[in-house]
């Protein structure tokens, strides 16, 4: 920090001092901030989820069986990026606070690489559905097409929330590759990580969402478009 | 004290010399809360003359000089500015901005920055929500709440309102959640959060609604604007979607926001009324939980919107249910006012007026609101001008005037000025006399089967709709007066003083009066409640240089 942020003193009648707590240098303030804002999120892919619930009771068959069609071994590899990504992060918000600066620069690159891998598989993943035909605005998911409801519902909603997920995994590495500039700016030190807290607070929840959502698309339909039996 | 970067610019970015540029990079909350006044009282008067527009479209039956499908865009049009650009934001973004801060003897609210960034977005919104007034396709024309299928299916310019919405939501959670870190983080040394004085209350309860209630709101905007333009299905019934979940996901927020707005102002009230009772407020406690259990109570009701869409009638009796019982705290704020008044030495100065009024225009508003909760009776007046009528009595009738209340309160706080008493007590009987007459006919009209949002009418209703208008000429006119008194204060008024109404909270114990930057000179130990008065005089008493107490 350029400057020296010193508390004010508030003194009651009987001459006793307080500690006024001003808005700089608040750190449990920043923290308390992130995490309502975070709830945010979790209100917002809830509502997702209700809505995805509700269709889901409408028509259990075809989510099944459209569920059953997603690409489980895609969908698995990235479940385990994420987590590994989740790991690795947590290791850096550690490692800055015991004050190693290149360990935790390190640890935040490995979670930037693990984030594109991430989205490339997904890519993958979208680009083959593509080509079967199912794609939003496309071939089976327009209104005349035979596929049946359920299953429109299930897709239409599958690329809606998989796509926003993506698009806080990108959000995410711009967060932090910003981190990684402040770090370098020393403006995030092991005495001041706030920032360096909240990004890893964020990218914890981008993974739990992800935790949420790869079993209700990719494991509902596990065991074949029968159910496993 | 050390100088800090804060002490030296003030300003988000860099140090800029020019007055304009420091206006438009501060994080001062005081200077932010005047922003927000001035663009939201522009906005506010542009959504008036559409209202009045409409007004005299109505004057006669048949069409006059719009077509229905302009009527349409006007009607959503003034509900947009109205609701997500006015009314929304309003107390807080505004008062809340400006005394929250002062009130807990905080130097400003807990995020600075955010609440300039807030403000820009606030502008941003405001900025993409009347884009699409200019583009081919017009203005949206399917009324604030962009029901699905029909917004689905109209060609006017349904996104640019929908993502304005959106990013409005986001300003709006934005100064929810910093309100929220300031009270909990900011508060004064020994300022318990029952010493807290009601309008913080008032502003805590609707910081949790913001937070919790506007993303729900987001995200079915985008659901919309993702069905919209990429079909996915989920509102749209030849996919199998339910426009009905719209429904219900809008009004999860929708619903909620309505206390959001009326939370903030029942706040408003709470300072006024002890203030010029010159007395203790009854009930310190039953007023702060009633808050807290109106957000939490008014999170469960946005059923009583569906009465009529098709749901099952078990969920319409739990709904109608819970909607009677969020009628319960209310009902105690407004025993706990009387009760304050009771024996009080009142003060009939133009805010008290405007409070004293309010519990008039509200109660009415809040008990047409029982009527219509009532399964049988709403599907009598669903759609009708009862509906509306009971709406504009809440709202207008409630928020906005004690809005207005608040904003004589606290006129010679921000401006250091006092406006002409006389004239404003003029102002507030013309507003007063013309929006009853303004909408109380619609009550009536509504009842015999008027329907809400038509542009023509059966000529048995044209008595009513004559009515009024004339209200609503004599309210505008009022309208105007009272902005054109607050003009004249501004800048001939004599100077107010630092607590020119004796009141007792923090924000009127300032060093000079507008205050200076940085609030109180230093930060005053809080061990008293925030309404102490004896014989009608405040107990507490500060040295305004040291801020310790004198009494």
């Amino acid at each position: 920090m350029s400057h020296e942020y010193i508390p004010e003193i508030a003194t009651d009648r009987d001459g006793n001092e307080y500690e006024v707590q001003g808005w700089q240098d608040d750190f449990y303030g920043g923290k308390l901030g992130f995490w309502l804002f975070m709830f945010t999120e979790v209100l917002m892919f809830g509502a997702m989820f209700m809505a995805l619930a509700y269709y889901n009771t409408l028509h259990p068959e075809d989510f099944i069986i459209a569920s059953a069609s997603l690409n489980r071994l895609l969908g698995g590899t990235n479940t385990v990026i994420l987590l590994v990504s989740a790991l690795t992060m947590g290791l850096g918000l550690l490692k800055m606070r015991v004050g190693d600066v290149k360990g935790a620069k390190l640890m935040i690159w490995a979670t930037i690489l693990l984030a594109v891998a991430f989205l490339i598989i997904k890519g993958f993943e979208w680009s083959a559905e593509y080509h079967h035909g199912i794609f939003l605005m496309h071939d089976k998911l327009l209104a005349d097409s035979p596929l049946p409801y359920g299953q429109k519902l299930f897709f239409g909603m599958y690329f809606t929330m998989t796509g926003l997920h993506g698009f806080h995994i990108i959000i995410g590495i711009g967060l932090m590759i910003w981190l990684l500039k402040r770090i370098n700016a020393g403006k995030v030190t092991p005495e001041h990580y706030i920032l360096h807290w909240n990004i890893a607070l964020y990218w914890d929840i981008v993974h739990l969402i992800w935790v949420f959502v790869f079993p209700y698309y990719y494991m509902i339909g596990a065991g074949g478009a029968t159910g496993g039996h | 004290m050390s100088k800090s970067y804060f002490d030296e610019t003030h300003c988000a970015i860099g140090h800029p010399k020019s007055t304009f540029m420091q206006w438009m990079l501060t994080i001062d909350h005081k200077r932010i809360g005047l922003m927000y006044a001035a663009v939201m009282f522009t906005f506010f008067f542009v959504a008036v003359a559409t209202a009045f527009v409409m007004r005299l479209e109505l004057f006669a039956p048949g069409a006059q000089f719009i077509d229905g499908d302009t009527f349409n865009q006007a009607f959503t049009l003034h509900g947009v500015i109205m609701i997500f650009l006015f009314i929304i934001p309003g107390v807080p973004a505004v008062l809340g901005n400006i005394v929250m801060p002062l009130m807990i003897g905080a130097k400003d609210v807990s995020f600075p920055r955010l609440n300039w960034f807030t403000f820009w977005l606030y502008i941003a919104g405001a900025i993409i929500a009347l884009a699409s007034l200019f583009t081919d396709a017009g203005f949206a024309d399917t009324g604030w709440t962009f029901y699905a299928p029909y917004s689905l299916t109209t060609d006017t310019n349904v996104i640019l309102t929908l993502v304005a919405a959106f990013v409005l939501g986001m300003a709006s959670i934005l100064t929810g959640l910093n309100f929220l870190v300031t009270i909990h983080r900011l508060r004064a040394p020994g300022m318990t959060f029952f010493k807290m004085p009601l309008f913080v209350w008032g502003i805590y309860a609707t910081a949790w609604i913001q937070l919790l209630a506007t993303p729900v709101v987001g995200i079915t905007l985008i659901l919309a604007i993702m069905e919209k333009y990429f079909g996915i299905g989920i509102f749209d019934p030849s996919k199998g979607g339910d426009p009905v979940l719209f429904e219900h996901l809008f009004w999860i927020y929708s619903h909620p926001a309505v206390y959001l707005m009326i939370l903030p102002a029942f706040g408003i009230m709470s300072e006024i009324i002890p203030t010029f009772s010159r007395r203790e407020i009854f009930g310190y406690r039953t007023i702060a939980l009633s808050s807290a259990s109106i957000a939490g109570i008014g999170y469960l009701v946005w059923g009583h919107h569906l009465y009529t869409s098709g749901m099952a009638d078990i969920a319409k009796t739990i709904f109608s249910f819970l909607t009677f019982f969020v009628a319960i705290p209310t009902g105690i704020k407004f025993y706990d006012w009387i009760a304050t008044m009771y024996k009080g030495k009142i003060v009939l100065s133009t805010p008290m007026l405007w409070a004293l009024g309010t519990i008039i225009t509200f109660t009415i508003g809040g008990l047409t609101g029982v009527t219509i909760a009532m399964i049988g009776v709403d599907i009598h007046l669903q759609d009708t001008y009862y509906t509306v009528a009971h709406f504009h009595y809440a709202m207008l009738g409630g928020v906005v005037f004690l809005f207005f209340a608040g904003l004589h309160y606290w006129f010679p706080l921000i401006t250091g000025k006092m406006y002409d008493e006389k004239q404003a007590k003029i102002a507030f009987y013309l507003q007063f006399v013309g929006f009853n007459l303004l909408w109380f006919p619609m009550f009536i009209a509504g009842y015999y089967g008027m329907p809400r949002r038509y542009f023509d009418y059966l000529p048995e209703f044209q008595i009513y709709h004559q009515v009024s208008f004339v209200g609503a000429v004599i309210f505008i006119t009022g309208l105007t007066y009272m902005f054109i008194v607050f003009f004249k204060g501004w800048t001939k008024g004599k100077p107010a003083g630092t607590n020119p109404w004796n009141a007792t909270t923090l924000e009127w114990h300032m060093p000079s009066s507008p205050p200076p930057l940085e609030n109180h000179s230093k930060v005053p130990y809080v061990d008293f409640n925030p309404y102490e008065y004896h014989h009608g005089e405040p107990v507490v008493k500060f040295d305004y240089e040291t801020m310790k107490r004198i009494d």
